[in-house]
């Protein structure tokens, strides 16, 4: 990561987080450390398992870490107690994957946004109204939006929502945990742009949870390659990319299923050539 | 050779809360053996509704089915009768989600076994047992005489695939209905077993259907591929064609949509010719151990042979 002149927004330092599993403990992350500039954008890709959803969960304290610190604008929340972390919480905000399971069905995408407003102490219901139009808009959602309810909305229109709901604590920091996963190709590329869009226009920070490295090379700057808990690989995103150091990362590139490119692959061709001659072989064999 | 799945103008028309909807809006495919072909689309598109009516799973009350389609020579869309000779024995379905496709409180062994017996009925417990240790052995499971009595949830999701996969060719089915086979999965477990399915169909000649949303997948693995939208066909043809060619805006939007990695540098793959034509886009270069024939080699799954 390139020296800073400021102080990092995030500084994430020897972070271990363990569960009790059937009594044993389970090490989920592992001595994990990384900055984050105020602006900036990192992505940690990792396969299920890895323990990016769970630094995730830790850095809005939904789960506790065993060691470490998470230094966040002077602020070490790792060893922050409940009374004292309510004054940043709403600086982190975190948007999650299943754009279906995180609304609440009962609520309409107004009411959705304006909740933290309210919990935050806007006592004006005229202004929070008028905030959660100006957030819907900002996602591309119409007004009309404000009183429907997430059934009547796609999963794309849901996870903008989700979006607008995140920005109306005005967070420094946006937490993503595999938030464009579960869309459609074309609802996602309109959902990385509206990110891209919103982070300019106001100076958001991106933490990026992601397992796609298609979508992670969309977005961020920086990445970060997690497995079984220990960062494996970090760097520019061009660099990790086009160039991995680490077998583990080359794997992933590898893996990765690109339409426009499978030259190395073994051609279908092939498949079909060898399949047809096992057809005609056991046709000769049931005719003999 | 006859086509082992011929569809014409086949119309699903579902009976829902708002009315009803015309999902699946005339297509017309087929399938010869040892082929793939594919239907690629976005949520909604009619893609998973086309191939749960050729298998006639769509509810009888709630679905109206017309046009005429025959699996394996038989009628499916006239008549229910042949659906007991069809399913588990010419046709096999591999689903998307596979935590949820097997039977939690019965041990994965079991499970195989019966979905062996069900296609050969001729066999005896024993016999049905040791088949279905050689088909774990052909669908690269270590240790299978162990794993059979595991439960599924002592098995993760790469594995339980390979599971279904091993159920679906003890029927040594004339065709596999694979409905989002990987979506559910880890990108380094997707490559192994799209490797195992293109490596079955190799040996058996098995034709596929494929559903999926994902054009590297279908591009991969595919001869033909069918992009549906709103419960049409926009847009058919060799993978080839439809990928690097594509006709409709429809497909060249899905494609435009995909964040593009471009080439990179395997240090572990040769070089490649440095007077390579321009035509071909460079890299990268998926390597011989995804290939089928080394596929599910320890040293590439780097888990001392256990498979994910």
């Amino acid at each position: 990561m390139s020296a800073q002149t400021t102080t990092p927004l995030l500084d994430v330092s020897g972070l271990v987080i363990e569960y009790r599993r059937d009594g044993e403990s389970f090490r989920a992350v592992d001595d994990v450390s990384f900055s984050l500039a105020r602006g900036g954008c990192l992505a940690i890709v990792g396969e299920s398992g890895s323990g990016k959803s769970t630094i995730a969960r830790a850095l809005v304290r939904l789960v506790k870490p065993t060691a470490g610190s998470m230094t966040f604008d002077g602020t070490d929340l790792a060893t922050l107690s409940e009374r004292h972390l309510r004054p940043v919480r709403h600086r982190i905000q975190m948007v999650f994957q299943d754009p279906y399971g995180s609304l609440d069905p009962h609520l309409t995408a107004e009411q959705v946004v304006v909740e933290p407003m309210a919990v935050r102490g806007e006592r004006d219901a005229a202004k929070r109204r008028a905030r959660a139009a100006e957030l819907l808009d900002s996602v591309g959602l119409p007004t009309s939006a404000l009183h429907r309810k997430p059934h009547e909305f796609s999963g794309g229109q849901r996870q903008r929502i989700g979006i607008a709901r995140a920005l109306a604590s005005d967070p420094d920091l946006l937490v993503l945990d595999e938030a464009t996963s579960a869309l459609d190709v074309s609802v996602q590329a309109q959902v990385l742009a509206i990110l891209a869009r919103l982070r300019a226009e106001r100076g958001l920070t991106y933490l990026f949870i992601s397992h796609n490295l298609g979508v992670v090379q969309a977005i961020s700057e920086e990445v970060l390659v997690l497995r079984a808990g220990k960062v494996v690989e970090r760097g520019t995103t061009q660099q990790v990319l086009t160039a991995p150091a680490e077998p583990y990362t080359r794997r992933l590139r590898r893996s990765a299923l690109e339409p426009g490119l499978m030259t190395g692959r073994k051609p279908r061709e092939v498949v079909r050539a060898v399949a047809a001659a096992r057809i005609a072989e056991s046709a000769e064999a049931v005719t003999a | 050779m006859s086509s082992v799945v011929t569809v014409d103008d086949l119309v699903v028309e579902l009976m829902t809360a708002g009315g009803i909807i015309r999902a699946v809006d005339g297509v017309s495919f087929r399938i010869d053996p040892g082929e793939t072909v594919t239907i690629i689309g976005e949520s909604g598109s009619g893609k998973s509704t086309t191939a749960m009516a050729l298998l006639r799973l769509l509810p009888d009350d709630l679905a109206v089915i017309s046009g005429a389609a025959t699996v394996a020579g038989q009628d499916v869309v006239g008549t229910r009768k042949h659906l007991g000779a069809l399913r588990g024995r010419a046709v096999a379905l591999i689903p998307q989600d596979p935590m949820t496709a097997l039977n939690p409180i019965s041990t994965v062994g079991a499970q195989l076994t019966e979905a062996i017996r069900r296609a050969h009925p001729e066999l005896d417990k024993a016999a049905a047992r040791g088949r279905a240790v050689e088909l774990m052995r052909q669908v690269h499971i270590a240790a299978p005489e162990k794993r059979m009595r595991s439960y599924p949830h002592e098995l993760s999701g790469g594995m339980l695939q390979r599971m279904l996969i091993a159920a679906a060719i003890g029927a040594e089915p004339q065709l596999i209905v694979a409905d989002e086979p990987t979506s559910a999965l880890d990108v380094t477990v997707q490559a192994g077993i799209l490797d195992l399915l293109l490596e079955l169909q190799e040996r058996t000649g098995v034709a596929m259907l494929l559903i999926t949303h994902d054009l590297g997948v279908a591009r991969l693995m595919s001869d033909r591929v069918h992009v549906m939208r709103q419960g049409v066909f926009v847009e058919e043809g060799p993978v080839e064609q439809v990928v690097g060619h594509p006709q409709h805006e429809y497909t060249q939007a899905l494609l435009a949509a995909i964040p593009e990695l471009g080439p990179w540098h395997d240090p572990e793959e040769a070089e490649p010719a440095p007077t390579a034509p321009q035509s071909t886009p460079p890299g990268p270069h998926l390597p011989h151990d995804l290939t089928p024939e080394g596929s599910m080699s320890a040293a590439t799954t780097g888990t001392g042979g256990e498979l994910l």
